[in-house]
C-alpha cells in the first residue's frame, strides 16, 4: 500500500500527457508535454511555434502557467501523505476509500483537463484571421483529442498519457490490489 | 635570341594525332553504364550519401551539392557580393570583404580545403583562396557561412593555397606570382633575383577555427603553382610545385617553359615552426586585413593589421630542399600514406613521383647538385620513386581513392587516367567533357579517402547542353570507382568555374548543422529578443528602427516623422524560433540588396529617402499563408517638417 501511495509521486519527475501534432511542413512534428506542474516543449521552441500555428485560427496562447499547476502538486502530495498514514495506520478497509477517493480526483483531474482543452479549442478571437464552419454551419473549434487521435485542418493531433500517467494509474490500482490482499489475510485469520 | 619553339602547339597536334587513334581504338568507349541513372538516383524525401563543396572560380562562392545526385543545396557567398543572401550589402557583412585595398566586391575562388584531425576529414569547417586579391577565407560547417577572411600581404594571384595540415594546424597559402616584397616602385625587367615568392603559414585555432599569420616563408622569385600537405610519414612537410623557375616576367608561355626541370619545394614546416618559437624571422612592416563575423552578434568586424613576420629560408638550414620535376608541373599531390609526391608535369608527357624516403636520405647524405639562392637542389635520380610513362596530355591534378589506386586528370587529351601507386601502370582511362582541370575524391587529400567516387571539373562543355548562347554552363561529371574500371554516371552543370572541390562523408557533417539561432543568445547591438524592445531612434539625421519581424507582420508597421536627407538604418530581427523560417525585407528605392534573415537573427540595411511620400515596405521570402500581407508603410515628409517620430503595429 505504502508503495501505491508512493508511485504517483513520480508525476513530479515524469510527464502525465503528451499532445503531439503532424502536419506535412514538420517532419519533426511540434509536440507539448502535459506535466503536473508545468507546460513543456517536446522539442526546443514547439509551444512557441504551436502558439503560431494557432493564431492563424484565432486560438489563444498557451499559457505559461495555469492555475491547476499549483492545485495539482498540492492534490498529489496530500493524497499521498493520506495514503501513506492509510498503510500505516488502517486496516485494509481504508485502503478501498483510498483508491476510490484517487479515481474520483483522478477523474475530475480529466474532466478539468477536457474542459480546459474544450475552452482552448472553441475560444477563437472573432478577429481571426481564418475562420472554418462545420459542414452544418457552426463555427469550426480545434480541440485536440481528449484521447486518441483526431485529424484537425492539415494537422494530425495525438493526445495520449505519459509515464507519469502510467505510474498514477499503476499506484491507484496498487492500491486495490492493496486491499484484496489485507481482505484474503484478514479472512484467514 | 634563340628561336621560339611553340611546345604547346606541338603537344596540340599530338593531341589531335593520339585523339584520332583512340577513337578508332576505343570507339564508344565512354558509353554509359546501362544502370547508371539507378545509381545516381536518390529518391525524392532522401538525402544524399555525400557534400561536395565545388568551388566557383571566377563566382567567387562556393556551391553545395550532394553526391551522387548532382543536386545543388546552396550557394554560400565568399568573396563576391551576393544580393539574394545580402552578403557584402548589409551592414554586417560589408566589413568581410575589406581589404588593405578597400571593399573589394568580388574574387576568383579556387580550392577548397576541408579540416582534418590526425589526418582525417573532421568536417568543422572548410577553407578556400581568393587568388586575385589575396585572401583565405574559412566557412563553418556548422552554419555553411563564411565566418573568417584573412588576406595576405606580399602575395600575388594566391594561387597555391588553402590547404590544410594533419591536425589544421596550418592552412598554407603561397603565392603564384613573384612581386617585390616590400612592394615598391621599381623597373619590371629587374625581375630576376629582385622578386620574391611568399609562402603564408596561417595557424588555426584549434577551438574556434581562428586564423593568424604564423609565418611567411620568403622564397626565390619562383611562381608557387600548388601545394599539398605531407601527412602520415611526412606530417611536418608541405610540398610546392613552381614553374617559371626561369625568372622571366613577359611572355610566359615561351620564356617560363624553358627549362627542362623547374621544382616542387619541399619545406620543414616543423622547423621553421621551431625557428621562429625561439624567435626567429623578423617582423615587417605590413598592412593586411582580418575579418571575422562574430555568430552571436551575427555582425562582421574588419581589423588592419600592421605587420607580419618572415623567414628567410637561407638562415633555417635545413627546413627547405628542391626536387627538380620535369616541365612546369602544376599539380603537387601526396598519397594517404605520405610516401609519394606527385608532380603532374603539365607539358611533360609522363607523371614524375618522387619518394618521400628517399628524399630523406638524399638530404640525409647531403647529396644536392647545386643551390637556388641558398637553397639545396636535390638530385632528380636520388628522389624520384617513378614515373607513370606516357600516360596522356597534359597532366593537371592526381587524387588517391586509399586502396593504392591514383587518379590524373589530362588537360589536353581530357581524360581522367586511373594508375597503380608502386608499379606505375595505366589501369583505366575515361574521357572528359571537356578539358578536365581538377578532379576530386570525397576525402582524398587525406589519410582516408571515401574512394567511391571521383569527380571531374571540365572547363568547356561545348555541346554537353542545351546552348544558352555564347556563354554556355562549366560542368562536373561524376564517375563510379568502386570497381576496377572507371564508369561514368552522370555530368551535371556548375556555378561559375567549378575550380576544385571538396568532399565529405555527409554523415560527419549533417548532424552538426544548426537549424535556428537561438534569440536568447542574439548580442547584436540593435538586435531585440522580443516586441516589447521595439522603438525608433532619431540621433541627428540617424534613424534607427529596431524592428521585429514574425508570422506574418513587422512591428512596427507604420512610421511616421522620417524626413528627406535621413539615412534611415533599418535593424530588423526574426523572432521566429522554428526551423526553416527565415523572412527578408526590402523598401522601395534602397539602395542595397534585401535582407533574407534567419530565424534568431538580426540584419540592418540602409535606406536613404530621396521624396516625401508614403513608401511601403514588405517581407521579399514567401514565409507563410499570411506572406503577402506582411507589409507596412514609412511616412516621409520634407526636410524641413516637424512631424513627431511616431510608430505603431495594429493601431
Amino acid at each position: 500500500m505504502a508503495l501505491a501511495a508512493l508511485l504517483p509521486l513520480l508525476l513530479f519527475v515524469f510527464p502525465l500527457w503528451k499532445i503531439t501534432l503532424e502536419a506535412p511542413q514538420y517532419p519533426t512534428p511540434l509536440g507539448m508535454y502535459i506535466h503536473i506542474n508545468d507546460f513543456a516543449d517536446a522539442n526546443p521552441h514547439d509551444i512557441k511555434n504551436i502558439n503560431l500555428m494557432n493564431h492563424y485560427v484565432g486560438m489563444k496562447y498557451i499559457p505559461d502557467a495555469i492555475p491547476e499547476f499549483k492545485i495539482f502538486p498540492i492534490g498529489i502530495v496530500i493524497t499521498t501523505i493520506i495514503g501513506l498514514i492509510i498503510a500505516f495506520k488502517a486496516n485494509h478497509k481504508w485502503f478501498l476509500y483510498w483508491f476510490i477517493m484517487m479515481v474520483l480526483v483522478s477523474t475530475a483531474g480529466l474532466i478539468d483537463f477536457y474542459l480546459w482543452e474544450h475552452e482552448y479549442g472553441h475560444d477563437l478571437d472573432p478577429r481571426a484571421i481564418m475562420k472554418f464552419t462545420n459542414p452544418d454551419g457552426s463555427v469550426m473549434g480545434f480541440q485536440p483529442p481528449f484521447f486518441g487521435t483526431k485529424n484537425i485542418l492539415n494537422f494530425t493531433a495525438h493526445s495520449y498519457p505519459r509515464l507519469g500517467a502510467y505510474f498514477l494509474g499503476l499506484g491507484i490500482a496498487l492500491g486495490l490490489v492493496a486491499y484484496y490482499l489485507g481482505r484474503k489475510q484478514t479472512l484467514k485469520a | 635570341m634563340r628561336t621560339i619553339k611553340n611546345p604547346i602547339l606541338f603537344i596540340l597536334g599530338l593531341s589531335l594525332i593520339l585523339f584520332s587513334c583512340k577513337d578508332q581504338n576505343q570507339g564508344n568507349n565512354g558509353a554509359l553504364t546501362s544502370n547508371a541513372a539507378e545509381r545516381v538516383y536518390v529518391a525524392p524525401g532522401e538525402h544524399d550519401e555525400f557534400y561536395a563543396f565545388i568551388s566557383g572560380g571566377f563566382s567567387g562562392q562556393l556551391s553545395v551539392y550532394g553526391l551522387p545526385s548532382g543536386r545543388l543545396f546552396k550557394v554560400i557567398p565568399v568573396f563576391s557580393q551576393d544580393a539574394e543572401k545580402a552578403w557584402g550589402y548589409n551592414e554586417e557583412t560589408k566589413p568581410m570583404l575589406n581589404t588593405s585595398h578597400g571593399f573589394i566586391p568580388w574574387d576568383d575562388s579556387h580550392h577548397p580545403d576541408i579540416s582534418q584531425t590526425n589526418g582525417e576529414l573532421d568536417g568543422r569547417w572548410v577553407f578556400i583562396n581568393g587568388n586575385n586579391t589575396p585572401r583565405i577565407a574559412k566557412i563553418d560547417l556548422s552554419v555553411f557561412e563564411t565566418t573568417e577572411i584573412i588576406e595576405i600581404p606580399n602575395s600575388a594571384g594566391n594561387h597555391s593555397s588553402a590547404f590544410v595540415t594533419e591536425n589544421t594546424e596550418y592552412v598554407v597559402a603561397g603565392t603564384r606570382f613573384s612581386v617585390p616584397v616590400p612592394q615598391r616602385d621599381m623597373p619590371i625587367n629587374e625581375y630576376k633575383g629582385n622578386f620574391k615568392g611568399a609562402l603564408t603559414f596561417i595557424s588555426v585555432d584549434p577551438e574556434d577555427g581562428g586564423m593568424d599569420i604564423k609565418f611567411q616563408l620568403i622564397m626565390p622569385g619562383f611562381d608557387y603553382d600548388l601545394s599539398h600537405p605531407g601527412r602520415g610519414k611526412s606530417h611536418g612537410w608541405f610540398f610546392f610545385t613552381t614553374y617559371n623557375t626561369e625568372e622571366a616576367s613577359t611572355l610566359l608561355e615561351v620564356n617560363a617553359s624553358q627549362n627542362d626541370k623547374d621544382f616542387i619545394a619541399a619545406v620543414n614546416w616543423k622547423k621553421i615552426e621551431e625557428y621562429v618559437n625561439n624567435g626567429g624571422g623578423t617582423m615587417m612592416p605590413a598592412n593586411y586585413a582580418h575579418n571575422v563575423y562574430d555568430e552571436e552578434t551575427h555582425t562582421g568586424s574588419s581589423t588592419m593589421k600592421k605587420e607580419v613576420r618572415v623567414v628567410n629560408p637561407a638562415e633555417v638550414p635545413g627546413a627547405v630542399f628542391l626536387l627538380p620535376t620535369p616541365k612546369s608541373p602544376h599539380g603537387c599531390d601526396v598519397d594517404p600514406t605520405g610516401e609519394y609526391i606527385v608532380g603532374n608535369g603539365k607539358l611533360s608527357a609522363d607523371l614524375t613521383v618522387h619518394s618521400f624516403t628517399k628524399m630523406l636520405e638524399a638530404i640525409e647524405g647531403e647529396k644536392y647538385d647545386g643551390d637556388a639562392y641558398g637553397i639545396p637542389i636535390l638530385n632528380f635520380e636520388d628522389v624520384l620513386a617513378g614515373t607513370v610513362s606516357q600516360p596522356g596530355l597534359g597532366p593537371l591534378h592526381t587524387e588517391f581513392d586509399g586502396n593504392g589506386n591514383a587518379y590524373t586528370t589530362f588537360f589536353i587529351s581530357s581524360e581522367v587516367v586511373k594508375w597503380k601507386l608502386g608499379t606505375w601502370e595505366v589501369v583505366d582511362r575515361q574521357p572528359c567533357y571537356y578539358s578536365v582541370g581538377h578532379l576530386m575524391i570525397p576525402g582524398g587529400n587525406s589519410r582516408k579517402p571515401f574512394g567511391k567516387y571521383v569527380v571531374a571539373m571540365n572547363k568547356i562543355t561545348k555541346d554537353r547542353y542545351l546552348p544558352t548562347g555564347p556563354e554556355v554552363t562549366q560542368s562536373a561529371q561524376l564517375y563510379d570507382i568502386s570497381g576496377e574500371k572507371m564508369e561514368l554516371l552522370l555530368d551535371f552543370p556548375t556555378v561559375g568555374e567549378p575550380h576544385y572541390a571538396a568532399g565529405i562523408a555527409a554523415d560527419i557533417v549533417k548532424e552538426r548543422s544548426k537549424k535556428i539561432f537561438n534569440l536568447t543568445e542574439n548580442k547584436h547591438k540593435y538586435g531585440i529578443t522580443s516586441d516589447a524592445d521595439v522603438r525608433v531612434e532619431r540621433d541627428g539625421n540617424e534613424v534607427h528602427i529596431y524592428m521585429s519581424m514574425i508570422r506574418s507582420h513587422f512591428n512596427p508597421d507604420n512610421i511616421e516623422g522620417i524626413k528627406v536627407g535621413d539615412k534611415v538604418y533599418f535593424h530588423v530581427t526574426n523572432l521566429e524560433q522554428d526551423y526553416d523560417v527565415p523572412h527578408g525585407v526590402s523598401i522601395i528605392g534602397a539602395n542595397t540588396s534585401e535582407l533574407l534573415i534567419m530565424p534568431g537573427q538580426t540584419e540592418t540595411f540602409v535606406w536613404e529617402p530621396k521624396q516625401p511620400g508614403v513608401w511601403p515596405f514588405y517581407c521579399t521570402d514567401f514565409c507563410s499563408a499570411l506572406h503577402q500581407e506582411m507589409q507596412g508603410y514609412v511616412r516621409v515628409s520634407p526636410s524641413n517638417s516637424n512631424i513627431d517620430l511616431t510608430w505603431s503595429l495594429g493601431e
